[in-house]
């Protein structure tokens, strides 16, 4: 039980950081945008690579940090990862998402999402292949914390899991104490308003997409670290960060850190009751369920 | 007077072929306050809207002391000293009073800081207020927060959509009264209004509009003694045109 609270808790800060982009662009976008669990994918792919380029580059930067399966050039990998991935996000939304925007409606913006989503997985998969790859093939050794209840954690985790609440503290900081932050949240309350009050609506759309790729590219890179990339990780975890951003209410970043928490300690949890094949449904059933019960959300507001 | 801002037959409309305005004409002075009146539908905000850059001209032009800025950028009004004021939603209610100011003032740079304190003593009731979020506000205080947003940018020309909708009579007073003192300062202001006998009696020009077009305008004065005007648009009935 312990344990599954544990590896939910750790899940959990994975979600969080895509549910954090996911519920940006689909306040200020208003759109369900379910290609963005590809961002992860994209995230993760890219830090492969320049992993494997720094490696052979600069192979003492293929060390690595102990007590982790972590290595520098992963590390450096990473950073390149989370602006490229960010890149990628405004380049997708100036080839599609922008086009469909001005001819299109919401429903429109949905099924090309669908489309972006296939289109995304798809290179990835033609790229890199369909098998897994890893980015550390030494075997890293859990730490034992208790024997009864039996409670193993590996230093990846405990180390992803830190960095994604550093990661959620500095985006607090960024939006509770500048003033990008209260554009933001001002563009996302009523966006003629903010254009009147001399706030610029297309940069502002490009920062969402830059902030949301970072995170979800972060997300996908601690999502291999502890378990194994693959072209369909995206299509794998779309559905858990749609869960995690509706359970914390579209548009509340603080929503969507709880919800991600909350759905991955969920999902974890009921493995103990359920059969682990009935693991994927557990975040449709809270779609449901906050969708019956509070459909706005924890955090969420009625639109205006 | 010269001109601070001029509408010239002017028709716009959220839909191209569907126009809301047609050849409608305004022009506020430097430093006076010039209000637009008419019937519900008349096309009054639409027109303001069109000025601010938030609904399309198709025809016409908008100038501003002699520069031409039609269909400009609604986010560039500010930059070139023009503040608009929606008539409803027209603060952030997720934001605190002073975050709103802080929005608004975030390309002031060094002045921010002292302007923001100006602002502060100038409207003491949000000076009180200033922590907490402007969804919290009162009809009036949300108002005279527009206005401070409004004023924080140090504007030439305020745009303001009936500014004392929705308010009790002596807080509606109140905010066009404060629109009349601030063209003392030499702040030109064109002003949209429902309560059309108080926005008369301190206005110095008036435009009525119907159906999307310019139908009368003249002094505030001679409009509010003219029997005609005052029989079609200051409380009698509108005579269906023929």
């Amino acid at each position: 039980m312990i344990q599954h609270l544990v590896d939910g808790v750790l899940v959990g800060s994975i979600l969080s950081l895509g549910a954090i982009g996911l519920t940006l662009a689909m306040h200020m976008l208003r759109f369900a945008n379910f290609s963005h669990a590809e961002l992860l994918s994209i995230g993760a792919y890219a830090a492969l690579v320049f992993d494997g380029l720094f490696a052979a580059l600069y192979p003492l930067l293929a060390t690595k940090i102990e007590p982790l399966s972590l290595t520098w050039a992963l590390t450096l990998a990473l950073l390149i990862s989370m602006a490229l991935t960010g890149a990628s996000a405004v380049v997708i939304d100036r080839l599609i998402f922008r086009r469909v925007r001005a001819k299109g409606g919401e429903l429109s913006m949905v099924f090309a999402s669908f489309g972006v989503a296939m289109v995304l997985r798809n290179i990835i998969g033609l790229t890199f292949g369909l098998q897994s790859q890893l980015y550390s093939k030494d075997i890293v050794m859990a730490l034992v914390l208790s024997r009864d209840p039996l409670l193993l954690i590996k230093p990846d985790q405990v180390f992803s899991l830190i960095a994604a609440l550093a990661i959620m503290a500095i985006l607090h900081l960024i939006l509770s104490r500048t003033t990008f932050g209260y554009a933001l949240k001002a563009v996302a309350e009523n966006p003629n308003l903010a254009q009147v009050s001399g706030v610029n609506l297309n940069r502002m759309i490009v920062l969402i997409w830059i902030i949301g790729g970072g995170l979800a590219a972060a997300a996908g890179v601690f999502y291999g670290l502890s378990n194994q990339i693959n072209p369909v990780l995206g299509r794998d975890l779309v559905l858990p960060i749609f869960a995690a951003t509706i359970v914390g209410g579209i548009g509340s970043i603080y929503g969507a850190v709880l919800g991600g928490f909350l759905v991955g300690i969920a999902s974890n949890i009921a493995l103990v009751i359920l059969p682990s094949g009935y693991s994927p449904a557990v975040p449709f059933l809270i779609i449901l369920l906050v969708l019956l019960i509070r459909p706005t959300g924890l955090f969420g507001e009625e639109r205006t | 007077m010269t001109k601070a801002l001029e509408a010239r037959d002017i028709t716009a409309g959220y839909i191209p072929d569907l126009p809301i305005l047609k050849d409608v004409s305004v022009t506020a002075r430097t430093g006076q306050l010039t209000v637009i009146i008419g019937p519900n539908g008349a096309g009054k905000s639409t027109l303001i809207k069109a000025i601010a850059g938030l609904v399309p001209v198709s025809q016409g032009t908008v100038t501003l002391n002699g520069q031409t800025i039609t269909n400009p950028r609604p986010d560039q009004m500010g930059r070139r000293g023009v503040a608009y004021v929606p008539q409803s939603d027209n603060i952030f209610r997720s934001l605190t009073v002073g975050q709103n100011l802080d929005l608004v003032l975030r390309h002031a740079g060094a002045e921010a800081r002292d302007r923001r304190a100006a602002l502060l003593t100038q409207f003491p009731a949000l000076a009180d207020k200033e922590r907490d979020k402007a969804g919290s506000l009162s009809g009036g205080q949300r108002q005279f927060l527009a206005v401070a947003m409004a004023l924080a940018i140090k504007p030439s020309v305020i745009l303001m959509d009936e500014p004392s909708a929705g308010l009790s009579p002596k807080a509606a007073q109140e905010v066009l009264e404060h629109a009349r003192a601030l063209t003392r300062d030499g702040v030109t202001i064109l002003l949209v209004e429902q309560n059309v006998k108080q926005a008369l009696r301190l206005a110095d020009h008036c435009y009525i509009l119907a159906d999307g077009q310019n139908q009368v305008d003249g002094p505030a004065q001679d409009l509010l003694t003219d029997p005609i005007v005052g029989q079609i648009y200051l409380g009698g009935k509108r005579v269906a045109p023929a």
